[in-house]
């Protein structure tokens, strides 16, 4: 029997480390600390639900777990045999407790492919990455094919890169296998900067090797010797676990010259960042690698022609190294049988926003919207009405109602005006207003830009004003004209994909929610009630019985009125905190 | 040379194969506006960031707008340069770019020359939609005894970064902040005082707008000029006469000389003399070093110091002081030019006239801003009475004697006063680069042979490549020279120096691009190389065409030393022409 422990940033910050700990701690004093393993592994993805412990080989999965459950986990299951009914999830239709992680919900559409080792192995024992196949892929390359072969597989498999573009993996390995140099650079993009997005840090903190050994992999495939993984400082639970990793697989001969006694020598190297969103642009990244400032450079000349160093380079990111030792091991028709025509395998997303099930997920390509939000999201939180989601992060657009039944590929969310991104997934309910949501990611842009190319720099900033004028219930109807042609000429004018991606919230909320954009400028009225400028406080004299609660409770004294008498609201004072709203028990206090 | 055919505008041409759109149109009369973009040809100068995306172009197939001075032409490509897609982008980034500019051109010292108002103009933009509600990026304002800078004007073009960086190889200056904020600065945002600066103004010869300006002297000068009490004797570096025309549409390269004069004059500086003149005294002074350091060093002395390097340039001397003091033994230590002028004025010419040197105000016209830091080191003053009281930049004579309305194309010749304002052509080519050793060999080689030159162009010591080396025989001793201009050139012969592997006996060393005839204060070349070489030529010219071309034939010189300096190198020639150098290093300030 194995108890295996949530130990993704998540669950440990909801003190996982301590219910293992008990664990432990109760098994022992039971004598069983031989019998049962605990094992701490990496995120099993329902971080709604965290923090997370699962019993193999039953499937048990107990959620929200606490370190003074400990005993009656191991009192009553370990040692009983019965699963502990409180701890198990409620499905929240048919209210029946789950035992089978299978038969929820959450899990039964998910295919894992990037996250197949993610929540079963310690991620600190290169044995149990072993014991999975881990490793097998590298073996297989470095005895059965040649780079080239390899180079074939990847592109037969239609692999994509996950980490926004879409680019075909194989291709970009092809290209920089062409190039010829003295040295090339395998280099892994960890510089996770999507608000909201946490999938390559959920594969490094939870299977590290299957990384190492893709990057291996595909210096074997392309040419090169050396590797570098960018990661961002601010991922110290990865860091650490990468570092372990290295080790592991250096001191197995995994990592290191004449892997598996072959000619091939393969290391790699880590590089921090100091998590500038920018830095996730290959080039970019490639310069703060160098020591310069984190700046994009034009393309042509890409990495794979001139990258670190100015050597052939291959930048790929976390979630696309993640699946190619299971393209080599399984084959790649088993991988292309997977997907849509164009867009092949999985994808993981992270869930966010006003949905029930908050946390990571890994679908099959093609898989609908609404299959992602209703049935592994469970819906929208506290019961309201879908209002639309946005994909892709700051860079992707939002899509509505109308695009739930759009099978999710590259291609697809390019074709709706959105975007794959790296996989964040941001849900919004009635209560969200669009305006107030595009500039929440302008904010975003406006704070990540290097400053290096004028549109993106100023251009960005200018949006920004110009939503936060509307929000206010300044906008004119040639406000709107002028944000449109903003947006679209720093999309086309921008130097690197940050900026000609930035204005897509903008233009994706425009080209859906018009309307509510046009009740902002023209009627003065925010529609979701989300802006606080446009909203008006007032007191419906019927109702109100002169409790004076509200007065009381009003921080800048501007409800007047007598005891027992009508109160008046003085909208000069009114800062629109809302306080009046919540301490009057008759619903006297009125918002429009 | 390998050849692809592409279309602008309609026009098929052939071009050279990895050619960018922006070099192509232009060789066929299409003019694509630029802003960041600068290129010097013979110098292997460019900048060319991307950044503001003004040179925009239609590009067949590409779905965004390509920067035309950084997009190669492939085989085939279809350009438009003037759309309305083009021209609307163009417009709506310069707007972007003049939201955030400050619109006081009426009192910015780049009025009239400054680049982004040319491109407004050019661009048609009448008026910034939305600036009501654009906040501006401020900073705070740097006044160094040289430049000020004045990074509200910033657009961030990074010219004055790659001046700094990748040709002075100074490091002063590089992009500081990021988005909205970012600037180029020194580093953590120090005044330039604290930072490695040189004042060699490269930054501000290169800069398109009013963010990196001279300190301007006029103010003070024509202060000295009115009050009666104060003799005002004004000295002319060479470089001056040759690019002064240029501020009043005169052609590069056309010699001003006597206009020059005549201006001064009326200006009202009651003694017009010339800094050729000191030239000729540092070649006396300078060369005889060179020949007892050679004496040396034939005997085998191994504290000969030899290499002698040159130390006229003030740029070049705080170069060595902040980044090689262990070397400070090595540079003549022959004052400049313009500070033996001053120590002269205010000693035998003041005693000549009959009055006190406190009463005596030396202004010198310089192309050069780090003259004005040199004028000011405390180590060239009497009892706190500078050598040199004010120097001001040929820029900033061409203001003023604008501002005096005088008709400067239609001025008569006038010639120098005397005694100080005779020089030879020696002293005239100390503006171009290899001129001061060019002036050195002329007096050196009969100094130390004791034989007339059969010729005097050592054309082999001209050129605008950046290192030159030549040998010029000695009467059968071969004096090896080398010369190096742009300081970045120059710490590569430093380097040499400081490992004792150069094998160079005198090096000539000037902080500018072509020497003086380049330097910070000069008329602005806007990116245009053969303004420098017109200037070059120009000198050559002027030496040319002088009755005596060797400095120890200069009869003021020798009635200098006859009646009051006794021999070059003399005791008093020591106190009053030589210095010495200062570790600098500490005077950096590099922490937050």
């Amino acid at each position: 029997m194995h108890l295996l422990v949530c130990g993704g940033t998540g669950c440990r910050a909801s003190e996982s480390s301590l219910i293992l700990e008990s664990l432990k701690r109760e098994l022992e004093e039971k004598g069983l600390g031989s019998e049962v393993q605990v094992i701490m592994t990496g995120c099993f993805g329902f971080c709604e639900k965290g923090p997370v412990v699962k019993v193999m080989p039953d499937n048990t999965f107990y959620v929200q777990v606490k370190p003074e459950d400990a005993a009656v986990i191991v009192a009553e299951h370990v040692i009983k045999g019965r699963p502990v009914q409180r701890l198990l999830y409620v499905d929240p239709k048919s209210k029946e407790h789950v035992s089978d992680s299978k038969h929820m919900g959450f899990y039964r559409k998910q295919i894992r492919i990037a996250l197949r080792n993610c929540g079963f192995i310690n991620p600190e024992n290169i044995d149990e990455y072993i014991a999975r196949d881990g490793y097998e892929a590298l073996a297989k390359c470095v005895s059965e094919y040649s780079g080239a072969d390899v180079i074939d597989i990847i592109k037969k498999s239609g692999l994509r890169g996950r980490g926004g573009a879409g680019f075909p993996t194989g291709l970009k390995w092809e290209i920089a296998s062409k190039n010829k140099a003295d040295q090339k650079y395998v280099v892994c993009n960890a510089d996770e900067g999507d608000p909201g997005a946490f999938m390559d840090r959920s594969v490094l903190e939870g299977d590290p090797h299957s990384v190492l050994e893709a990057m291996a992999i595909c210096g074997y495939a392309i040419g090169a010797s050396k590797g570098l993984i960018y990661i961002r400082a601010e991922y110290p639970l990865a860091i650490q676990r990468l570092k372990v990793a290295l080790g592991q697989a250096r001191e197995y001969g995994l990592l290191g010259n004449n892997i598996l006694g072959s000619d091939f020598g393969f290391d790699i190297e880590l590089r921090y960042g100091a998590g500038a969103f920018v830095c996730g642009e290959e080039t970019a990244l490639i310069h703060s690698m160098e020591g310069h400032r984190g700046e994009p450079t034009n393309k042509p000349p890409f990495p794979a022609e001139s990258g670190f160093l100015g050597k052939p380079s291959n930048v790929n990111n976390v979630e696309t190294y993640a699946n190619i030792p299971v393209i080599i091991t399984k084959g790649w028709e088993w991988f292309s049988s997977i997907g849509t025509e164009k867009s092949k395998g999985t994808k993981v997303f992270a869930l966010a926003g006003k949905i029930n099930n908050v946390g990571l997920i890994e679908v099959p390509m093609g898989t609908t919207l609404r299959e992602i939000i209703f049935e592994i999201g469970g819906g929208i939180k506290n019961g309201k009405k879908f209002k639309a989601v946005q994909t892709g992060g700051p860079s992707g657009g939002c899509l509505t109602e109308k695009h739930l039944d759009t099978p999710i590929d590259f291609d697809n969310l390019v074709a709706v005006g959105s975007m794959m991104g790296s996989g964040g997934m941001i849900v919004m309910d009635e209560d969200d207003c669009m305006v107030s949501i595009a500039k929440f990611f302008l904010e975003f842009t406006v704070e990540e830009s290097c400053g290096k190319c004028a549109p993106c720099r100023i251009g960005n900033k200018r949006l920004h004003e110009l939503l936060t004028h509307i929000t206010k219930g300044n906008g004119t109807m040639a406000d709107l004209d002028r944000l449109k042609n903003m947006c679209n000429v720093i999309k086309d004018t921008s130097l690197c994909g940050l900026g000609q991606t930035s204005p897509n919230p903008v233009l994706s909320t425009m080209n859906n929610f018009m309307d509510e954009y046009l009740a902002h400028v023209t009627e003065k009225r925010c529609p979701a009630g989300q802006c606080r400028d446009l909203m008006k406080y007032s007191i419906i004299l019927d109702k109100c019985v002169g409790c004076t609660a509200c007065a009381r409770g009003c921080p800048v004294n501007a409800i007047t009125g007598e005891r027992k008498g009508p109160h008046f609201i003085d909208q000069e004072k009114c800062i629109k905190c809302g306080a009046c709203f919540e301490k009057c028990k008759f619903g006297a206090v009125l918002i429009n | 040379m390998e050849t692809i055919k592409i279309t602008i505008d309609n026009k098929q041409v052939e071009v050279e194969k990895g050619t960018t759109i922006l070099s192509a149109a232009r060789k066929m009369g299409i003019d694509i506006p630029t802003l960041c973009h600068m290129r010097l040809d013979d110098l292997n100068i460019e900048n060319k960031p991307g950044g503001c995306r003004i040179c925009v172009v239609e590009v067949q197939g590409r779905r965004n707008l390509s920067p035309a001075c950084i997009t190669k032409c492939d085989d085939g490509t279809v350009i438009r340069t003037h759309t309305p897609r083009v021209m609307n982008a163009r417009r709506t980034v310069m707007e972007f770019i003049l939201s955030d500019h400050p619109k006081d051109c009426l009192i910015c010292p780049k009025s009239g020359s400054c680049e982004l108002q040319d491109m407004a103009n050019r661009l048609g933009i009448r008026e910034i939609p939305g600036q009501e509600i654009a906040a501006m990026s401020t900073y705070r304002k740097d006044t160094s005894p040289s430049i000020i800078r004045d990074l509200d004007k910033c657009i961030m073009c990074r010219r004055c970064e790659m001046m700094c960086n990748d040709v002075q190889t100074v490091g002063a200056l590089s992009a500081v902040n990021r988005g909205f904020m970012a600037a180029v600065a020194p580093a953590f945002e120090q005044n330039l005082e604290h930072s490695p600066c040189t004042y060699c103004g490269q930054c501000v010869a290169v800069c398109p707008t009013g963010a990196l300006t001279e300190v301007d002297h006029t103010r003070d000068v024509l202060r000295a000029i009115v009050d009666p009490a104060k003799v005002v004797v004004v000295q002319t570096a060479p470089a001056v006469r040759a690019a002064l025309g240029e501020e009043f549409g005169l052609k590069p390269g056309t010699l001003v000389t006597g206009k020059l004069v005549s201006a001064l004059k009326e200006l009202g500086f009651d003694y017009v003399f010339d800094t050729d003149f000191a030239a000729d005294l540092t070649i006396m002074e300078e060369g005889t070093e060179l020949l007892n350091r050679l004496g040396k060093f034939l005997k085998g002395d191994e504290n000969s110091n030899i290499p002698i390097l040159t130390s006229c340039c003030p740029g070049w001397v705080n170069f060595f002081e902040h980044n090689f003091p262990e070397l400070k033994d090595v540079p003549s230590t022959a004052k400049s030019p313009q500070q033996m002028f001053g120590a002269i004025a205010k000693s035998y010419f003041a005693d000549k006239i009959k009055i006190n040197r406190k009463d005596m105000v030396v202004v010198s016209i310089m192309p050069c801003l780090a003259k004005k830091w040199e004028a000011q080191r405390p180590e060239f003053s009497v009892d706190g009475n500078p050598d040199v009281d004010f120097s001001i930049s040929t820029r900033e004579l061409a203001h003023f004697i604008r501002q005096a309305n005088i008709d400067f194309v239609n001025l008569p010749d006038s010639d120098f006063d005397r005694p100080l304002g005779e020089s030879t052509g020696a002293g005239v080519i100390f503006g171009n680069t290899g001129g001061v050793i060019e002036a050195a060999v002329r007096t050196a080689y009969e100094l130390f042979t004791g034989k007339k030159l059969s010729r005097l162009d050592f054309t082999e010591l001209r050129g605008m490549e950046g290192v030159r080396q030549a040998t010029i025989d000695f009467d059968g001793f071969p004096l090896n020279i080398g010369i190096a201009h742009g300081l970045g050139n120059a710490r590569k012969l430093l380097e040499d120096v400081k490992a004792g592997r150069s094998k160079f006996h005198a090096i000539e060393v000037m902080a500018c691009p072509g020497g003086c005839i380049g330097g910070g204060g000069q008329p602005l070349h806007h990116g245009d190389s053969s303004i420098l070489k017109s200037r070059a030529r120009a000198l050559y010219e002027e030496d040319k065409n002088k009755p005596i071309r060797v400095s120890h034939e200069n009869p003021y010189i020798i009635q200098l030393y006859k009646e009051f300096l006794g021999e070059p190198n003399s005791e008093k020639a020591h106190h009053l022409l030589h210095t010495h150098y200062f570790d600098r290093k500490a005077k950096i300030v590099v922490k937050p």
